[in-house]
């Protein structure tokens, strides 16, 4: 996508609050190779201590479904309501369950 | 000299290389080669602030004469200032800056490594703190000077260049006087030789990394120690106290 | 399977349900185009507002005042970041939208043309600048395109002590010497206006609004935020002893808000023409700063290269 071969290429950032936590994607930013980004990533979005952990992904790399795909990806799942708990009957009295 | 004037004197001059440092960082901000790098470059501003601000405090304690942050920072005159030539140096392209960052950053990280023994209390505490910060000043320091030194032809050039320019100002981060033998004494500061021992070390490495020469050890600058500065030393003063001096007594 | 359906139709309902606009939705060229264009200009002037805050930053008259002012001129940083981010997922690089503010085809806030001539001055732009700026970004922080809304709600999360900081600034002075007093009145004498300029055009004036707010980009009106901030801001001024320099401003019982006068539209249309105090050297500050730092940018490439290179081999 960039013009110029020297344009630093995109790339993706996620980042764990809390150890514990899922990596969450805050945003994106420019950096030479992977290392730069990581540390881009820790100079640009944990300024105010968001971090615990980074992942950078070169945006080239992440694929993603499509939009149109959406009804036959997701709708399925909508009647398929055994798949959560509260679908089953309990006996009265049972505990722990 | 007594061990309280010592203690001054030692603490200033510490606090006087990060403050003229943070002074001369800050210049680049929004001014940055590109962004993310200008917004890491003002993360390390803020670092030597601080610390410089932690250092000056603790000064004026030692001190005993009421003395606050911004009254050692905006009122002292150029002579009384004590910190080496080498951050004073106008910031010059990028590559000068990082260079100057560099063999700063690699004297500094070792000199906090040993306060952390100190038998100075606060002294240690406050290098508690900078060690964290100095680990990741050298670290983006040497990466970029790899990166020039490896780089491109032209970065590759500016690079030794910088490092040819700046050399001189290196030997004064290790003279010695009566202050710190005095504290070296004390167990209260540690004992320069070991530090300049890992700086070389730190250099060696990075610079051959880099593909970059180490100059030789030539005619060495001297004298802030003892507040004998560059000429652009006025200049770098009079822009960062003018406000504060024009209206005497005021606060803000 | 498949049933014609209007695309924009589809679009706009999305919209109309507050669904948010994600970067691979089908989404009509002129949204795109609008929001390119928005949100760009909006980048633009985080980055070249760093510049005369910045030029504050050796001066300041106070360590602690310093230390603040880096952390604020920062944060302008990483938000035109942010916000060059989400321009990139509408299909334009960094490099395009730098490149347009670099020759001048792109315009930025035109606040950013005037001068910073005393301390003041970075009190009154933390104060008015940025409350003006928090106005509307709090808005978009409801904006129907997902990134641009998600860049905005860390952008508001972290600039919320950006006016805290000014008006402290202003108050401090106020409460100092004459001179400082001083100093503080003529930053918002000098300020005022230009603040209120900021929320653009009259409604009446503002050709793309309409479009906008269909999109549901914008989400109130410019008069709207504008009487808000003025109906906050003449209290703030209040508290800490300074004037107004708006001699028709009076409260209004009637509509429980404050009536005031009139903008010199002629300066607003002049300064966004180019004519501004500073248009010249904010461009050029930029245009060097981006020059100086192409040998560094394309050292970083080279080196990257070089090792992706070695450890394929």
């Amino acid at each position: 996508m960039s013009e110029n071969p020297n344009n630093w290429p995109l790339w993706e950032i996620f980042i764990q609050s809390k150890r514990g936590l899922e990596h969450k994607h805050v945003g994106s930013l420019h950096a030479a190779d992977a290392q730069m980004a990581i540390e881009n990533a820790r100079d640009v979005y944990t300024r105010r201590q968001e971090g615990n952990s980074i992942w950078a992904v070169l945006a080239d790399n992440l694929h993603s479904s499509r939009p149109e795909d959406a009804e036959s990806f997701y709708d399925p799942a909508d009647d398929k309501v055994y798949r959560h708990p509260t679908f089953y009957t309990m006996p009265e009295g049972a505990k722990y369950i | 000299m007594s061990m309280s004037n010592a203690l001054f004197t030692y603490t200033l001059r510490r606090a006087d290389d990060l403050l003229i440092l943070s002074q001369r960082l800050g210049e680049w901000c929004g001014h940055g080669p590109v962004l993310e790098e200008d917004i890491a470059l003002t993360n390390r501003t803020l670092d030597h602030l601080g610390e410089a601000r932690n250092l000056l405090t603790y000064a004026g304690q030692v001190e005993g004469k009421g003395r606050s942050e911004d009254d050692l920072a905006y009122l002292r005159m150029e002579r009384e200032f004590t910190n080496v030539k080498l951050v004073e140096t106008p910031n010059g392209n990028y590559a000068h800056t990082l260079v100057r960052s560099f063999l700063f950053d690699a004297y500094h990280l070792p000199l906090m490594q040993a306060l952390l023994e100190s038998k100075d209390e606060q002294l240690a505490a406050i290098a508690g703190k900078a060690v964290k910060e100095a680990t990741y000043h050298l670290r983006h320091s040497s990466e970029w000077l790899i990166r020039f030194g490896d780089g491109t032809e032209e970065s590759h050039q500016r690079a030794q260049a910088a490092l040819d320019a700046i050399w001189t100002y290196t030997g004064e981060l290790f003279e010695t006087d009566a202050v710190d033998a005095e504290l070296v004494k004390a167990g209260i500061a540690p004992d320069i030789a070991s530090i300049q021992e890992a700086w070389s070390k730190t250099v060696d490495a990075v610079l051959a990394e880099a593909t970059l020469k180490r100059p030789e050890d030539g005619f060495m600058a001297t004298g802030g120690r003892n507040g004998l500065h560059t000429e652009q030393m006025g200049f770098l003063l009079a822009e960062m106290q003018h406000v504060t001096r024009a209206y005497p007594g005021a606060t803000w | 399977m498949t049933e014609p359906i209007n695309l924009e139709e589809g679009f706009q309902a999305k919209i109309d349900a507050e669904l948010k606009i994600e970067p691979k939705d089908w989404m009509p060229d002129a949204y795109r185009k609008t929001l390119v264009r928005q949100i760009s200009q909006h980048a633009h002037s985080e980055v070249v507002g760093m510049l005369p805050e910045g030029n504050w930053i050796t001066r300041a008259p106070s360590l602690r005042r310093k230390a603040i002012l880096l952390a604020k001129v920062q944060d302008e940083a990483g938000h035109g970041l942010y916000l060059y981010s989400a321009v990139e997922t509408l299909g334009t690089s960094r490099e395009k939208t730098i490149d347009d503010l670099l020759s001048g085809k792109a315009k930025y806030s035109s606040i950013f043309n005037y001068p910073t001539l005393t301390w003041a001055d970075i009190g009154a732009i933390g104060w008015l600048v940025d409350g003006a700026a928090i106005m509307n970004q709090v808005m978009l922080c409801r904006t129907s395109y997902g990134p641009y809304a998600r860049a905005m709600v860390r952008i508001c999360k972290e600039e919320s002590f950006h006016q805290r900081q000014g008006y402290e600034i202003m108050s401090v002075l106020s409460k100092g010497t004459e001179e400082q007093q001083a100093m503080a009145q003529d930053a918002l004498d000098r300020w005022w206006w230009p603040s209120l300029m900021m929320f653009g055009p009259t409604d009446a004036n503002s050709p793309h609004s309409a479009q906008s707010m269909k999109w549901k980009i914008k989400r109130q009106s410019n008069d709207e935020l504008r009487q808000t901030f003025i109906d906050r801001t003449v209290q703030q001024a209040e508290v800490i002893g300074l004037t107004i320099p708006d001699p028709e401003l009076k409260w209004n019982e009637g509509t429980k808000q404050y009536d005031w006068g009139t903008i010199d539209w002629t300066e607003f249309y002049d300064v966004v023409a180019g004519n501004g105090p500073c248009n010249k050297e904010r461009s050029a500050a930029r245009n060097k700063a981006h020059d100086e730092g192409e040998w560094v940018r394309n050292a970083a490439m080279a080196y990257a290269a070089k090792k992706a290179k070695q450890k394929a081999a």
